[in-house]
């Protein structure tokens, strides 16, 4: 009768702990179920350019429909942040809206691939009275920014504006304080058609400003050209199409003046001269349509990537981006890569080993 | 606990030196009186803005310093018990307000009225001195810079003058009236005078938020490298050169410098606050012999 008990009371600690255990399996199971399930979304990141993370955010989620095993995190932190994270190697891919340097790619543990994406262009904006449409070449355009050109009716602004209404005002300049990609293009721009800004100045993301007032991103600067009257800035295509601010027609290479607009920086796109290896400056391009004050942006990845699932996928996605991606550019007031660039950026594409 | 806040500062410390660690290397001591800035071609010159940093945060101290005291004289000498609560209120909501906040009321409010305003006069009155000339434009400008400083320091350095004036036995003051002074008198031999270190303190404590006072600065200082001897010039700081130029530092060597002004400013903001402790502390000391 005793051992009936007992034997009753081990048949239900039996019964009990493996019930126990099936649970813990169970949970064990679901775990590892869930843990696969987690690891099959590859995670892949970026950093780098603030200029192409609307186009690039936008890229990203479509592409999750298209390839729900990867998701891409992208951040804004700025091209500076891109070049130095994909050079340290804390994100999978960098981004830039100015070319590396010899100097920073040599640092790289292997060798980095610059895959231009899409490209923008700079506005010259102003607060003047009735804000004309002006026509302004590069020079006057230099010499307003170098402290030369101080009054709105120089005759050098006058003689390329007939029957605009100039005032006798001072200009005030205002420029970019943080570095930039669209200082980059636009001190390009004053670089190859004015020597004496490319022997003082230069061409960089922050430049030594020999006059005016610094102002921090498009909005700060946008926000000081429209509380200043008699100002002068520059800020990128989007940012001013978005905002409907006035601008000036640029003098091309081949003489025109053109305005900014999705179209003619399209133009430049198509006649400038580019490199094999991408790093390339539309600036000035030749072009009897081309808008003179604009650049491209790229994505940065290395040619040997390190982990193989997430070269096959960054392949995949850059493929799809050259094909698919590019057609949402326009809508987002990016110029899109013409044809034939797009098929060499393709076979640069290849060229990633995983 | 108090060890911890200790092994922060010593963490801060080293991180920002070992950032710091090749702009040490390239330019050495010589770093701190360069003055030429130019990022192209990895020129790099921190002394306009250790400059701009000292005399915005000078300034601001000037203008805010009698505010301040004004204030706290008012508050423990001469306001009426029912005004009392009230005023105090309002002021350490002045100094709860974010600066990014104040500086986009400086910029789109202050500025505006400023440069319409009081600069022209300044500019038409006192134009022959050299603190006082070249263009208007918008406002930004060091002074602008200066006026906000003053506005963000006021609460501190005028509820810690408080305290100090608070400090002061009222026998003090009973003892200057019995001499026959008058209360205007009495505050400003028995109260003012006798209070001269704490009131130093609680200036040098100002002064350190000064010091490291960033966005608001940044918003209206109009963020340019080079010296001008004129108030209505635009300027820079350290801190604004490091909030508006780090993003988008490209190579390695711009960060690195960014990094070391940094230690700059951490090394000067420690000292000063040091100091104003120390002189505070004498005048607790006082309090509760």
């Amino acid at each position: 009768m005793k051992l009936n008990v007992d034997e009753c009371l081990l048949k239900a600690l039996i019964v009990r702990s493996v019930r126990h255990w099936t649970q813990i399996v169970i949970l064990a199971a679901m775990t590892v179920a869930f843990a696969a399930d987690v690891s099959a979304q590859l995670l892949i990141n970026g950093a780098g350019a603030t200029f192409p993370y609307p186009i690039y955010s936008k890229w990203f989620y479509k592409y999750s429909e298209v390839d729900p095993t990867v998701r891409f995190n992208y951040q804004s932190i700025g091209s500076g942040g891109g070049q130095r994270q994909i050079l340290e190697g804390t994100v999978d891919f960098g981004a830039s809206d100015s070319p590396m340097s010899d100097q920073d790619l040599a640092l790289a543990p292997s060798k980095i691939l610059h895959i231009p994406t899409v490209a923008g262009a700079d506005v010259v904006t102003y607060n003047l009275p009735g804000n004309p449409r002006l026509n302004l070449d590069g020079p006057v355009i230099a010499a307003i920014f170098m402290g030369k050109i101080t009054k709105w009716n120089d005759p050098r602004i006058a003689s390329q504006n007939p029957g605009a209404a100039l005032p006798n005002a001072d200009i005030g300049v205002v420029h970019r304080s943080d570095g930039s990609g669209t200082t980059y293009i636009f001190t390009d721009f004053l670089s190859s058609v004015s020597p004496e800004w490319e022997k003082q100045i230069g061409r960089g993301t922050a430049v030594n400003w020999p006059v005016g007032l610094g102002a921090k991103g498009n909005e700060g600067v946008t926000g000081m050209v429209k509380q200043m009257a008699s100002s002068i800035g520059y800020v990128e295509l989007v940012y001013a199409l978005q905002n409907k601010l006035a601008f000036a027609s640029v003098k091309n290479s081949s003489g025109n003046y053109i305005g900014p607009a999705i179209e003619s920086v399209a133009a430049a796109l198509a006649t400038a001269t580019i490199p094999d290896d991408f790093r390339f400056s539309m600036v000035n391009a030749p072009g009897a349509d081309a808008y003179p004050i604009a650049g491209a942006t790229w994505l940065l990845v290395y040619q040997h990537q390190r982990d193989p699932r997430k070269g096959k996928k960054t392949v995949e996605f850059l493929k799809w981006a050259m094909k698919d991606g590019e057609r949402m550019a326009p809508p987002l007031d990016y110029a899109p890569l013409p044809t034939n660039l797009v098929e060499r950026v393709r076979a640069k594409i290849e060229e990633i080993k995983y | 606990m108090a060890m911890m806040v200790l092994a922060l500062v010593v963490i801060l410390g080293l991180e920002l030196c070992r950032g710091a660690g090749l702009s040490l290397r390239v330019f050495g001591w010589r770093f701190l009186g360069l003055s030429h800035w130019n990022p192209v071609n990895n020129d790099f010159g921190p002394l306009p803005c250790i400059v701009g940093t000292f005399v915005s945060s000078l300034l601001g101290l000037a203008i805010a310093l009698p505010l301040s005291l004004a204030t706290a004289v008012y508050l423990t000498e001469l306001a009426p018990g029912w005004a009392r609560r009230p005023v105090i209120t309002l002021i350490e909501m002045l100094a709860s307000v974010p600066s990014v906040i104040l500086g986009l009321w400086g910029m789109y409010v202050l500025l505006p009225w400023l440069a319409a305003g009081p600069y022209p006069v300044l500019k038409r009155c006192l134009g022959f001195l050299p603190f006082f000339q070249g263009p208007v434009g918008g406002g930004y400008c060091v002074l602008s810079a200066a006026i906000m400083i003053a506005i963000m320091i006021v609460p501190i350095i005028t509820s810690i003058s408080r305290e100090v004036f608070r400090s002061i036995p009222d026998t003090q003051r009973e003892a200057a009236f019995a001499l026959g002074a008058t209360r205007w008198e009495a505050t400003r031999l028995a109260v003012v005078k006798s209070s001269t270190r704490g009131i130093f303190g609680a200036a040098m404590l100002g002064l350190g938020r000064a010091l490291g006072e960033t966005m608001a600065v940044t918003m209206v200082i109009g963020n340019t490298h080079g010296f001008s001897a004129s108030l209505l010039a635009p300027g820079s700081t350290l801190a604004s050169t490091i909030a508006s130029e780090f993003d988008e530092a490209v190579g390695s060597l711009y960060p690195s410098v960014l990094y070391e002004m940094g230690l700059v400013l951490l090394l000067v903001t420690i000292v000063t606050n040091i100091l104003a402790r120390l002189l505070l502390g004498a005048v607790r000391g006082r309090q509760h012999a």
